[in-house]
């Protein structure tokens, strides 16, 4: 019987998932409404410079990694298994074109991120 | 006072293959009492109205799991579903989903069968014992492990609600994954490394996608999808650190 390699995208959605359970839901409230309205953070807390400083730590360029990509991970798998659950079976094509999607932002995000010196 | 019979109607879906293309509905008026099961109801209607209904059954109380079939579209042992509780409506016995029928109301189970065969649903002794050993003893706890995970009837319900396994019926299934962590979590039994390739493999537990529906109608509360939900883990665990086991360790 031959070992199902699942695991790795288990891992990675389960991970992701875990993540965006925790800190989605504020990070969508910080940087989609708070820090842009000014209200409860100070109105320069998104500005180009401070993100350009978090960028450029070390720090900094770790948590935007993890959170791109770990993000990406869970949807590609969720979206695979639905597409699945609804009779799509696409097979290699879907396999291709959602884990696909998630392999190339983590690279995307990798060379961004190493970019920014 | 015992109340006068009331009628119901029970529609059952026919197959009979030397007459059949495809399955076909036929409705009955059944009179019925209070206790009557929807299997008593199918016995009526072989008894009084058409001799050829093909149906299974033993026990009628829940515990040899023959009787399941889809009522009104949800899975059920029909000996402890009763017609009091689906009245006034019209009940809808079909033959239990995603298995290829029979005849009537009897699904071929080969599939599960072959299943059950291929977990070893048995105790794997880990080291030979002479029968001068006497009896194993277990303490509630080492039990307790497991009771849950052995009240499995085999009645295959959990199957008839998975879709995953209806979207592919390679897939082990709850039952048996319900039964491959019964026995490994039996403190007498040594046979999780005979049964871990084919939950690791492609046709293992992570087809599941926590759907969750088959612990729903489980009628023995087994739980199944927690079964396949923990072996996930297992599975993950062992599939990253299996490269750190000294060679021909356990599980
Ligand atoms: S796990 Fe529950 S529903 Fe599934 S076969 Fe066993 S008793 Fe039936
Ligand atoms: S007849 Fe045995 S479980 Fe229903």
């Amino acid at each position: 019987m031959k070992r199902s390699n699942a695991p790795i995208f288990w891992a990675l959605f389960g991970a992701g998932g875990m993540l965006s359970a925790l800190i989605g839901g504020v990070l969508v409230i910080i940087t989609g409404l708070a820090a842009p309205t000014g209200m409860g953070l100070p109105g320069d807390t998104l500005s180009y410079a401070k993100v350009l400083a978090f960028t450029q730590s070390w720090p900094g360029k770790l948590a935007l990694f993890v959170v791109i990509s770990l993000f990406l991970w869970h949807a590609a798998h969720r979206i695979f298994h639905t597409l699945h659950d609804l009779g799509i079976h696409a097979g290699l094509v879907a396999r291709l074109l959602c884990y696909g999607v998630a392999a190339a932002g983590t690279l995307a995000s990798i060379v961004a991120l190493l970019q920014v010196a | 006072m015992k109340a006068a019979p009331r009628t119901i109607r029970i529609e059952v879906l026919r197959y009979r293959p030397e007459q059949d293309k495809e399955p076909v509905v036929q409705g009955f008026d059944v009179p019925f009492t209070d206790d009557m099961s929807v299997l008593q109801g199918l016995q009526y209607i072989k008894d009084e109205f058409d001799g050829t209904l093909s149906f299974r059954w033993s026990c009628r109380m829940a515990i040899c799991g023959s009787c399941g079939m889809m009522i009104n579209g949800v899975p059920k042992l029909s000996c402890s579903t009763f017609l009091r509780d689906l009245y006034p409506n019209t009940v809808r016995v079909e033959a239990l989903a995603h298995f290829p029928i029979e005849r009537d109301l009897v699904i071929v189970l080969d599939d599960f069968i072959t299943k059950l065969h291929k977990i070893k649903p048995y105790i794997i002794p880990k080291e030979p014992r002479a029968l001068s050993q006497g009896e194993y003893l277990q303490t509630p706890e080492q039990m307790a492990q497991y009771e849950q995970f052995s009240a499995c009837i085999n009645c295959m319900l959990c199957y008839a609600a998975c879709p995953q396994y209806g979207l592919n019926s390679s897939f082990i299934g709850p039952a048996a994954m319900a039964l491959v962590h019964r026995y490994n979590l039996d403190n007498r039994d040594g046979g999780r490394a005979e049964r871990d390739p084919y939950v690791h493999s492609e046709e293992g537990v992570f087809n599941c996608t926590a759907v969750g529906y088959c612990s729903e109608v489980c009628p023995k509360d087994v739980d199944p999808a927690n079964a396949v939900n923990i072996n996930k883990t297992e599975s993950a665990k062992d599939y990253f650190l299996r490269f750190l086991k000294p060679k021909g360790a356990q599980a």
